[in-house]
């Protein structure tokens, strides 16, 4: 689903953020992404939203090279992937319910098909009863919550997270966590960027962790989009 | 709208939007439409203030141009009405005898452009000049009557115009037996040569005007870019097309304008309605038939879509210029 070959990314002569990165993610995996802060995490996660372009090396999420993907082109590769950030990135001049909706809405699809999906996203993540407040009443537990609703609202295959516990208590953490797991059952590929270790070890899954934009764990070699779980 | 062209298999189950029909589609992209049109109408009308003086700017930059155009048509209705009084004449040859004066004028009235030939004979024509221009002895000095007969010619009301009236002259200086044709057209010629150069300015001052009604227009929607700043983001990170993303600005400039324009209008008729009294009395001492004519619907129509279309012009400019500005680079921090 997401395969990194000899991923280089430099930002100038003097920093470069990632080196020769080499891994891959299958369909339904859920790993987590770890390493110090400035070791790469979220230029990892930009590169597979094409926030950023690889200097070198090849990118596919889905079987799509992402490298030169024309830039009309970037908008359809997002729609297929959901992504939950640590400060979720909600809108305060609309309820959960158009929070929600943001992603069917630039599909264009329908107002019935919006409202049965928006609700069904809110009521996995159990916010069913709060879709017409708006998310700054929310607690900030909820309004992760309602984030992750939004990332997974058009069922898309891969989700992404960055530091999606990073304001949470433990309780709170475990359970956003577990969400992800259920995610994951359901085939959805999970990448979690995240430094809470402890979190890591509870859940017990696959780890890559970066060091100074070098790959130092749990890179294995290529899964290919075909060897299957 | 939704269709991906390189749709990944595994996207599939991901993207009912897209297996939909393209009716749906098309009804859901016009909804979609609708409510951005409706949204954008919406945030202007919460603005009040901000908006109506957007629309004042607008109002008056539109207003002044077409108020020029206004009085330069009425003005042209002048000219083409002092145009009746043109008058054709034409001097026959000296030896020419009366008979075939006779058939000329016959001749030239069975032409179609043509109302009414009046023949001045060349003894008539002497005995007037002499009653009118006090050269009375002098004539008599005179052996032979020095002038020829004459034809004065009043072309139709279609051919009044100075292309229809040169037309009439050179077809009857060609006829055999006349000798000159004069057509006092100068003054007229004058009075269109200022009125072109007027309606030159006029299109000078309608596009610089247009251009700030642009630029107004480009700088207000730019402001609301900014403070839509997340929205922008959240819609490009979740895959809305910089088609998504423009269209409420696009809507926005396009009200801007049709405010304008409904303001320009309103100045419009409130100036004439204030310049109509002494027009009239200035008109009536002239004893011309001038009239400043206000606009029409279809011209109050035509206002209000050229405001709208430079509304909709400012708002493209503005986002060409800022949305690409925004990328959502910046949101997924170190």
């Amino acid at each position: 689903m997401i395969e990194f070959r000899q991923v280089t990314k430099r930002y100038d002569s003097d920093h470069t953020a990632l080196r020769q990165v080499n891994f891959g993610l299958d369909r339904g995996e859920l790993a987590f992404l770890t390493g110090h802060s400035g070791a790469g995490k979220s230029t990892l996660l930009k590169l597979i939203m094409v926030m950023e372009r690889p200097s070198a090396g090849e990118l596919i999420v889905g079987g799509q090279v992402l490298n030169r993907l024309p830039r009309r082109q970037i908008p359809y590769i997002r729609r297929h992937i959901g992504v939950v950030f640590q400060n979720h990135q909600l809108l305060f001049d609309r309820t959960v319910y158009d929070n929600v909706a943001m992603p069917l809405e630039v599909m264009g699809s329908s107002p019935r098909d919006t409202g049965r999906r928006v609700r069904a996203a809110l009521d996995k993540v159990g916010l069913l009863s709060k879709e017409k407040m708006n998310p700054m009443q929310l607690s900030g537990g909820e309004q992760q919550r309602v984030g992750i609703a939004r990332a997974v609202v058009n069922k898309p295959p891969v989700l992404l997270a960055d530091e999606p516990t990073g304001n949470l208590d433990p309780a709170l953490s475990a359970d956003i966590m577990n969400l992800f797991g259920q995610f994951s059952q359901v085939g959805v590929t999970v990448l979690i960027a995240t430094h809470d270790i402890a979190l890591i070890n509870e859940m017990g899954r696959r780890t890559l962790t970066l060091d100074h934009g070098r790959l130092i764990a749990g890179g294995q070699p290529f899964a290919g989009g075909a060897s299957g779980h | 709208m939704a269709t991906d062209p390189r749709r990944k298999p595994e996207a599939a189950r991901g993207a009912a939007a897209s297996r939909s029909p393209w009716r749906q589609q098309a009804e859901s992209y016009l909804n979609h439409h609708r409510k951005v049109a409706r949204d954008s109408a919406a945030r202007l009308w919460r603005n009040p203030v901000a908006s109506s003086m957007t629309w004042a700017v607008m109002g008056v930059a539109l207003a002044l141009p077409v108020a020029l155009l206004l009085l330069l048509t009425s003005l042209e209705g002048v000219s083409a009405g002092w145009e009746s009084s043109a008058r054709v004449t034409a001097y026959l040859e000296l030896e020419l005898p009366e008979d075939r004066a006779r058939e000329l004028r016959e001749e030239i009235a069975s032409d179609g452009r043509v109302t009414e030939v009046e023949l001045v004979s060349r003894d008539q024509a002497l005995a007037e000049f002499r009653t009118s221009s006090g050269l009375k002895e002098a004539l008599d000095y005179l052996d032979d009557n020095p002038l020829p007969h004459t034809l004065l010619i009043t072309p139709e009301q279609g051919a009044r115009s100075q292309a229809g009236v040169e037309g009439l002259v050179s077809f009857i200086q060609a006829m055999n037996g006349v000798e000159r044709v004069q057509v006092d057209l100068g003054w007229l010629q004058r009075l269109n040569a200022m009125t072109d150069l007027l309606a030159r300015a006029v299109w000078a001052l309608s596009l610089l005007l247009a251009a700030a009604v642009v630029l107004v227009i480009g700088n207000t929607v730019r402001l609301s870019i900014e403070s839509r700043r997340d929205e922008i983001l959240v819609a490009k990170l979740v895959g809305g097309t910089d088609a998504f993303v423009r269209r409420p600005f696009l809507y926005t400039g396009a009200w801007f304008g049709l405010g304008g324009g409904v303001v320009a209008f309103i100045l419009l008729q409130l100036s004439l309605w204030w310049l109509s009294g002494p027009i009239e009395r200035l008109a009536g001492l002239y004893r011309s038939e001038f009239m400043l004519n206000g606009l029409n619907v279809d011209g109050a129509l035509a206002l209000i879509i050229v405001a709208m279309l430079l509304g909709w012009l400012g708002a493209w400019v503005a986002v060409k210029r800022h949305l690409d500005d925004i990328e959502p680079g910046e949101i997924a921090g170190g």
